[in-house]
């Protein structure tokens, strides 16, 4: 089973807009190669989580071997590598691309080339990929292959001459996709008589098995029994099985160069794997690790509170098992005068928060709060020391701080001509920098250079409603730079509200201070005495709305067989208040904080 | 001194149950007239026993319906409560009747029997919101009846309910205006509020009743008031209007946080007996309340001593109520805490300068703003 001769082998993977049928394709190649009966096949056989799906992403990588007998007359083993779809996993998705020789990109025959398809071509090109161009739903009345084969070749570069036509849904054509795989794609390289290098693609926890990791062997042999090591911790474990996915777990003996397969070696926690790390043999070691291994890193912070108090320690569990199987993802123990106790969460974007988010809600039925996510700056103070910062309230004073750097990204945004206008404006309200625009037929692409902090702060929203749902979106970490970047605190009545601070550039912080005081206007309930919302940087006021004091709360009848009934309900209320969040002499309930997070999310 | 006693006796039936009522009410096809008289005499004759023969300020008949009661049945309870307590001359004693024309044909004979005052549960003078209120009665019988009322006691008074679904504040005004025509020296003027289990609860769960919101109440209140005064009738309290020295003695008798006893089912008293002040009430349902009188001459449960803490509150939840305020010194004796050691001291400046409060002169006093806001403020306010 692993004698394959390296040239008998391809490694792929397959980059698509979302909807544009990377999963369907992944099904036809898997029928066609008889891998699946037609009765084993489950819709989109890749996608496990109901997460993924829902929303097309994939967020784990997941292989499968093929066998297809070509028209050569020989049979070649295809692994197809699904990598994860978004541009928060961009470090997942190049060790997953690193792990191929080639790439199908995979357009939709009407639609044409997105953002996101970009962003991922430009990555399969950067990792050396040759890349075969499939252009799918030919079969749709709309499909316009003449026009989006010219566009791949304007926009990317690409020969798309022999570009491979298909209908994923309908099956056609999908000869012509494995064929190509084998006549275009280059046969991986290796040395199987070399000490063991094999690239760590991804891991993931299994319930059953515990740590399953996702390997590609670039050179030597990894047996079952073998004593590995993890070059980037140094961390050895004995391998327990070895295997391929048919998409089945099936065990083999031992997996040779350029092979793609599973190991399981008794390991607890994913995050003792480390993407793009370099497994080798512990006691004949390679000398150098593959190329490209960066510790992942997150880019988006937020505080996860629970609703209910009661909730903090199911939180806490239920952060731990999430963490089982998704490393990339931090949290710490904080706590809030406003919100109580919960978690500080870092995550690699805001695709990553909100799924995280949602696995939450769903998979634990936690109800959460979150404070506005808060991108990662770096404060140099004025005596020379340099700090990362994610919580607005740990900022330091103004008087320490010589400046701040943010982060950066380089966005690419595609959309209709005829709302390009809006984007841009858009763009550039949020501190943009054009790099770059160019029109493919009536679809515009800009590239813009934008601080992160403009984008998390309602940018998708705001990029939808103004392209009605038309524009697609994608970027890439764009270094640092400094910016003029100010605290601003909500106080009310005078005390300053710790969950509702955030970190802004100072052109904006007024319009910001001012739009979440008229928010919290209007959320906060009337009470007994006026109440002042107000928006300040440092000691200096920016804006101030008042919230008028309530107009009438007495009960009509009270006589002497009402005192006991009126009495407790007196204590019970003094009871209540205790626990709402109290600012001063100020009740603020839970759902004003929910919707005034939510609105800035 | 210590305040006179006020006796408060409960007669639990209705011919109806309406739909905006939560208090202690039973609707009965056939009610033993006798029994339920022989075991209030009885109870009270209980009550009078541990409490000795103190000084009486006033009886007031509650319900429930007592304009219902068999006149005699007023007549000996009155007698009895007269010979077991010390009563003055001008003992206020008032009975509760509905406007209907078969009630007040007996109120010459409730007179007789030595009521001196009449509180009418007229509700509104226009027969739509009659109707949606469930009264039995029309806006010319409940005028009728305040005729009769006049020229029968002394002193009456009667109730209005405003604040109904859709009023707006030109209607009730003129409502309210013929009301105050009418009026002799006392009106009490109840906002219309949803209390929990009764028939609008249910109407206002599914939003088929939509009361007016804040704003409109509170505009409404002010109304009220000013219309009151213009007409020489002065809140005394929350919901209570009167010429000067035409006030409840009964009622201010709860609100001073006086001592009350309380017969009858379902009836609620605090009284003083020894160094004690005891939260009394009774058994709620008519029938089980008789056969324990029967049995063990009262039908009392669950009475439990008034801690000072729980004292105060009651005080200031009371008192607050009522214009004059509360006078410290009494608070101090009746509580046994000074007034400062039973407030937020925080609450109370930035009351007083919201304008909500006022202190001085040994009192402390809730404002018409403050009297408004009175339930928001006791929770803050009391600790």
């Amino acid at each position: 089973m692993t004698d394959t001769p390296l040239s008998r082998i391809r490694n792929f993977a397959i980059i698509a807009h979302i909807d544009h049928g990377k999963s369907t394709l992944a099904d036809r190649l898997i029928q066609a190669t008889g891998a699946l009966t037609d009765r084993e096949m489950t819709n989109q056989v890749l996608d496990n989580m109901d997460l993924e799906r829902e929303r097309g992403i994939t967020i784990k990588a997941q292989t499968v071997r093929l066998a297809y007998p070509a028209q050569d007359g020989q049979t070649y083993t295809l692994n197809l590598m699904d990598t994860p779809g978004h541009v928060d996993f961009a470090y997942e998705v190049s060790r997953s691309l690193a792990a191929c020789e080639g790439s199908l990109l995979v357009v939709d025959a009407s639609q044409g080339v997105e953002a996101q398809t970009l962003a991922n071509v430009y990555q399969a090109i950067d990792a050396g990929h040759e890349i075969v161009p499939v252009l799918n739903k030919v079969d749709l009345p709309a499909a316009e292959p003449e026009r989006v084969r010219q566009q791949i070749e304007d926009v990317i570069g690409l020969d798309a001459a022999d570009a491979v036509l298909i209908s994923a849904k309908t099956g056609l054509n999908i000869e012509g996709v494995l064929e190509a795989l084998v006549r275009r794609l280059p046969p991986p390289t290796g040395d199987a008589g070399a000490a063991l290098t094999a690239l760590l693609v991804d891991s993931w926890y299994d319930q059953y098995l515990g740590v399953v990791i996702l390997v590609r062997i670039k050179d030597g042999r990894l047996k079952r029994g073998q004593r590995i090591r993890m070059m980037s911790s140094g961390a050895a474990h004995v391998v327990d099985q070895v295997g391929v996915f048919s998409p089945r777990m099936v065990p083999v003996d031992d997996l040779g160069p350029g092979e793609i397969g599973y190991i399981t070696a008794a390991i607890k926690t994913v995050a003792d794997c480390n993407v793009g790390d370099t497994l080798t043999d512990d006691r004949n070691p390679a000398t150098t690790a593959l190329p490209g291994f960066k510790p992942s890193v997150p880019v988006v912070w937020c505080g996860l509170y629970p609703t209910d108090s009661d909730d903090f320690e199911k939180l806490r569990d239920s952060l731990g098992k999430l963490r089982l199987n998704d490393a990339s993802f931090h949290y710490e123990a904080e706590t809030s005068a406003a919100l109580g106790f919960g978690f500080r969460c870092g995550f690699l974007g805001l695709l990553h928060l909100e799924i995280i988010q949602e696995r939450l809600s769903r998979e634990f039925d936690l109800d959460l709060i979150a404070t506005a996510p808060s991108v990662v700056y770096r404060v140099h103070r004025t005596n020379g020391t340099t700090e990362e910062l994610h919580n607005p309230a740990d900022m330091p004073d103004g008087s320490v701080i010589d400046h701040i750097d943010e982060p950066w990204i380089k966005a690419t945004i595609m959309v209709p001509d005829e709302h390009l206008g809006a984007v841009l404006t858009l763009c550039n309200d949020r501190r943009g920098q054009q790099a770059d625009l160019t029109y493919v037929g009536n679809r515009a692409m800009a590239v813009y250079r934008l601080p992160l902090n403009e984008v998390v702060f309602d940018f998708y929203d705001r990029l939808k409603s103004v392209s009605r749902g038309y524009a697609s979106f994608d970027y890439q970490m764009d270094g640092y730079e400094p910016g003029e970047l100010v605290r601003i605190s909500i106080m009310v009545n005078g005390d300053p509200v710790d969950a509702l601070s955030f970190i802004a550039h100072r052109s904006a912080a007024e319009a910001r201070g001012r739009s979440i005081c008229v928010k919290l206007k209007d959320l906060i309930p009337r009470q007994l005495f006026k109440i002042a919302v107000q928006a300040a940087i440092g000691g200096r006021v920016i804006a101030r709305e008042t919230i008028g004091a309530l107009s009438k709360d007495v009960t009509a009848k009270c006589y002497g067989g009402d005192i006991s009934r009126k009495r407790k309900l007196l204590e019970k209320q003094k009871e209540g208040k205790k626990r709402m969040r109290q600012f001063g002499k100020v009740e603020i309930p839970q759902s004003a904080f929910l919707a005034a997070l939510k609105m800035d999310a | 001194m210590q305040l006179p006693l006020a006796l408060y006796i409960h007669w639990p039936f209705c011919l109806a149950k309406c739909p905006y009522c939560d208090f202690n009410s039973h609707v009965r096809e056939r009610i033993d007239q006798r029994r339920f008289a022989a075991a209030l005499r009885r109870e009270l004759e209980w009550e009078a026993e541990r409490l000795g023969r103190r000084r009486l300020g006033s009886i007031f008949f509650g319900g429930g319906t007592p304009s219902l009661m068999a006149p005699e049945t007023v007549a000996a309870l009155i007698a009895d409560a007269t010979r077991l307590f010390v009563a003055p001359p001008d003992l206020e004693i008032t009975l509760e009747a509905n406007p209907t024309s078969v009630e007040a044909g007996r109120f010459a004979a409730f007179r007789h029997a030595g009521v001196n005052r009449v509180s009418l549960g007229v509700q509104s003078l226009d027969d739509a919101a009659l109707r949606l209120l469930g009264r039995e009665h029309s806006a010319a019988q409940a005028l009728a009846a305040l005729d009769i009322a006049r020229r029968t006691f002394p002193r009456h008074s009667f109730d209005l309910i405003y604040a109904r679904p859709g009023q707006d504040l030109a209607g009730w005004r003129a409502e309210l205006r013929q009301a105050l025509g009418i009026a002799a020296d006392h009106l009490s003027l109840y906002q219309l509020t949803i209390e929990p289990g009764t028939g609008f609860a249910a109407l206002h769960r599914r939003g088929a009743i939509i009361l007016p919101d804040d704003d409109t109440g509170a505009a409404l209140y002010d109304a009220t008031a000013e219309e009151a005064s213009r007409h020489g009738l002065d809140a005394y309290e929350v919901s209570n209007y009167a010429r000067p020295g035409a006030e409840s003695r009964h009622n201010l008798a709860y609100w001073r946080y006086a001592d009350y006893a309380g017969i009858g089912p379902g009836a609620h008293g605090r009284v003083s007996i020894g160094n004690a002040l005891l939260a009394t009430r009774r058994h709620r349902a008519p029938e089980p309340w008789a056969e324990r009188v029967e049995r063990n001459g009262h039908g009392s449960t669950d009475e439990a001593p008034v801690s000072a803490q729980e004292r105060g509150r009651e005080m200031l939840l009371m008192g607050l109520r009522l214009t004059e305020g509360i006078d410290e010194d009494r608070f101090a004796a009746r509580t046994g805490l000074s007034l400062d050691a039973a407030i937020d001291h925080d609450t109370l400046v930035r009351a007083q300068d919201a304008g909500y409060l006022l202190r001085g002169e040994g009192r402390l006093r809730a404002t018409g703003e403050g009297r408004k806001r009175l339930d928001a403020l006791l929770t803050a306010l009391v600790l």
